[in-house]
């Protein structure tokens, strides 16, 4: 079987292009800890909102999402935290997505979701609902608060 | 060749009933950029609410017009190649269920008791007869499958040595991957799904439900696009006046397509909880694995165009796109394949940014996603399909196409609405828009507290974009109804363009059998699905109730099973 020496080249650098896509999400996963949701058994623990102080810049944040509110809906901390989020459902599928951060993830029932991000920038960012979940889904936002206006 | 009146009539009705309710499925694309961009503040517009405008919009184009089309072209298909129609009583058949449960799905869509959108995921409630419709409609396509294979068969047995036509490869092909993946969603919405809507059982696997949808899920795009890839393979070298590059590549894309369609599904679900981060990775690898025939056919696509571009006499590096039949009234399929393809160029390189694992953090069920996905979907997949049904409508009834210069424009009007909406949409999606969303109500209401200024240009981009395909859309409407009402001016046949082969590699047995494939391609669904089911398994908590769209309170259980009462006392 003889093959076009054109066709030769062009799947020579298809190869080569996937490789380097390969090798760019290892050395960002590597270098910037870039990575999609973590994965936990289901505990019932989480399913009670809170903000946990573990101390001055780590904070664990439990979030429930439900038709149509996350709780907490504000979340204060300061400046240079690191925040574990986890999350999960009461009732219907629900998105959690904060843009400014890549953070997101999908709020399920029964399932428990988490991720971890630090806020380097004070500012104000929305935690958006980016699942369809009922009538309600456009009212369907939170915010965490770094630092701004002030830390209550 | 000619056909029989009953073939026709069933031809005619599968092309044309998808191409009606297109209508509605155009008219609710074009509120749903008028809702976004903030021009409307309300939750529904004549009397179709926005969430309920999205489910049809959603169902019509994307699984209904498919679905019909990849039937009808597969029948047309086969029926050419072979010279022989298919069993006329399993095409009624196949027709009566695919209508029913049409019907049935519509009227619980129109009627607003399931607005639960396309994907329809558990926990939120839909009518049992949306599920019920969806199912029939799928069994109803599964049946051509089974005599197209006996058809195959005995074609073989006379022509051992023959290379089996490409359309027809492609066709069984397709059919194969829509069968093994149907089979996820068909026990999802009928085992799963259905008695938990009566009310037979309380509560149902979120996270099960969401892994069986996504196994079909993508695979269900190439379904959609395996038809758009034969017409390129086959149909378009023609159309532009010249040759296939290789006959072999086509083969190879094909083969690799029923490997890799459904072991990927996993990348729906990077954000999910309850899959392992190294599942998801490997399901990440595998979609970079059907990238390939994608690159193959890219090339082998240009390779023939510019080989059709230097037959007609063309000069200089380039000049063999100036040679091509870009407007031509009766080579008319060339625009809408070619506008296809353009659009598919971006929609392939979104597509590898979405599936590029923790990329895809950035964009998931942003704006962005339908901005990919109406590159493919609506683009050469919508373009193949619409300029297809005419085609073929015309040459089976013998029929004048209606306004033929409007018609070549369409294609290149939708390209250019579909390039402005998408790129407003990617846009928003970068800066946190999220897709799904009636965002006219809050995030672009001024009066609203969570207004946000910084996306009222991307959506007004959009809004743009969306008025010239809805007219688009419109006039194709017009131009396929119109061909319709015509009278019949020529000699009505069965005829598709065949597009020899530049390189007519002969016949590698391997390439031109199943059975090593469909081997291959079990043990890799087995290999990525087995941990990703077994993960779900381990890691899901309790299962939900019912939930209706407008009520936080689940729907009262109504099982009176003695171990459901003992659980709930404890």
């Amino acid at each position: 079987m003889t093959i076009d020496k054109s066709e030769k080249r062009v799947i020579m650098i298809t190869l080569a292009l996937i490789g380097l896509f390969v090798f760019s999400l290892l050395y960002a996963k590597n270098k910037y800890r870039s990575d999609v949701p973590e994965c936990l058994p289901y505990d019932k623990a989480y399913t009670v909102p809170k903000v946990n102080k573990l101390d001055e810049k780590t904070y664990q944040v439990f979030s429930v999402a439900s038709m149509w509110q996350f709780e907490p809906s504000e979340i204060y901390i300061p400046v240079g935290s690191e925040v574990d989020f986890y999350l999960t459902s009461k009732d219907v599928v629900h998105g959690f997505n904060i843009a400014q951060k890549n953070v997101n993830m999908m709020a399920v029932y029964g399932a428990i979701n988490k991720t971890t991000v630090k806020f380097d920038k004070p500012g104000v960012y929305d935690i958006i609902c980016h699942e369809y979940c009922g009538i309600g889904h456009q009212n369907m936002r939170a915010q965490v608060i770094v630092n701004y206006p002030e830390a209550k | 060749m000619q056909v029989t009146k009953t073939f026709k009539r069933i031809i005619f009705l599968e092309l044309a009933i998808p191409v009606a309710l297109l209508t509605l499925g155009v008219y609710h694309g074009l509120m749903q950029t008028v809702y976004r961009a903030g021009v409307l503040h309300q939750t529904s517009f004549a009397k179709l609410d926005y969430y309920q405008g999205l489910t049809l919009h959603g169902v019509i184009n994307a699984i209904v017009l498919t679905t019909f089309f990849a039937v009808a072209f597969g029948n047309v298909t086969m029926a050419f190649y072979f010279k022989k129609e298919p069993n006329k009583k399993l095409m009624w058949l196949s027709f009566a269920l695919m209508l029913t449960g049409t019907l049935m799905a519509a009227w619980a869509m129109l009627a607003g008791k399931a607005s639960v959108l396309y994907t329809f995921y558990p926990p939120l409630k839909a009518h049992p007869l949306f599920y019920l419709g969806a199912a029939l409609l799928i069994v109803g396509s599964w049946v051509p499958l089974f005599d197209w294979a006996s058809m195959y068969r005995k074609w073989k047995k006379e022509n051992p040595e023959v290379k089996t036509p490409l359309a027809v490869l492609g066709t069984l092909i397709n059919f194969i991957i829509w069968f093994v993946c149907t089979l996820a969603v068909a026990y999802e919405v009928l085992v799963l799904l259905i008695p938990w809507s009566m009310g037979w059982t309380d509560t149902v696997n979120v996270n099960l439900a969401r892994t069986l949808f996504w196994f079909f899920g993508h695979a269900l795009v190439y379904f959609w696009l395996l038809p758009a890839y034969i017409m390129f393979y086959t149909i378009l070298p023609k159309v532009a006046g010249g040759k296939l590059y290789s006959d072999l590549a086509g083969r190879i894309s094909l083969f690799l397509f029923l490997l890799f369609s459904i072991p990927v599904g996993v990348h729906h679900q990077y954000s999910d909880p309850t899959i392992t981060q190294g599942v998801k990775f490997f399901h990440g690898m595998l979609t970079y694995g059907v990238a390939i025939p994608s690159f193959i056919t890219a090339f082998t696509i240009a390779a023939s165009l510019e080989y059709a571009g230097t037959k007609r006499g063309r000069k200089g590096l380039f000049g063999w796109m100036k040679k091509l039949p870009w407007f031509e009234e009766n080579k008319f399929l060339f625009g809408y394949f070619i506008c296809g393809l353009i659009l598919f160029v971006f929609g392939g390189v979104t597509g590898i940014i979405n599936a590029s694992y923790s990329l895809n953090s950035v964009i998931h069920n942003t704006a962005w996603m339908p901005g990919h996905f109406h590159m493919t979907v609506a683009g050469p997949v919508f373009l193949g399909i619409v300029g297809m049904s005419l085609y073929i409508y015309a040459k089976m009834s013998g029929k004048k196409i209606f306004l033929p210069k409007i018609n070549t424009i369409i294609p290149y009007m939708w390209m250019i609405g579909m390039l402005i909406f998408s790129f407003g949409m990617s846009w928003g999606g970068l800066r946190g828009e999220p897709r799904r969303t009636n965002l006219g109500l809050t995030y672009l209401n001024p009066d609203n507290i969570q207004y946000r200024s910084d996306w009222v240009p991307t959506t007004t981009i959009a809004l743009l974009g969306g008025i010239i395909m809805f007219l688009a859309g419109m006039f194709f409407i017009i131009v396929f109804f119109g061909t319709m009402l015509g009278k019949k001016k020529e000699e009505a046949e069965l005829e598709l363009p065949v597009s020899e082969a530049y390189h007519d590699e002969k016949r590698i047995p391997l390439f031109d059998k199943f059975k090593p494939w469909l081997v291959t391609m079990i043990i890799i669904i087995l290999f990525a699905y087995i941990p990703a089911l077994l993960n779900v398994n381990k890691n899901s908590g309790p299962k939900s109730p019912r939930y209706n769209i407008n009520n936080p309170v689940p729907e009262a259980s109504t099982n009176s099973h003695p171990d459901s009462k003992s659980v709930s006392l404890k």
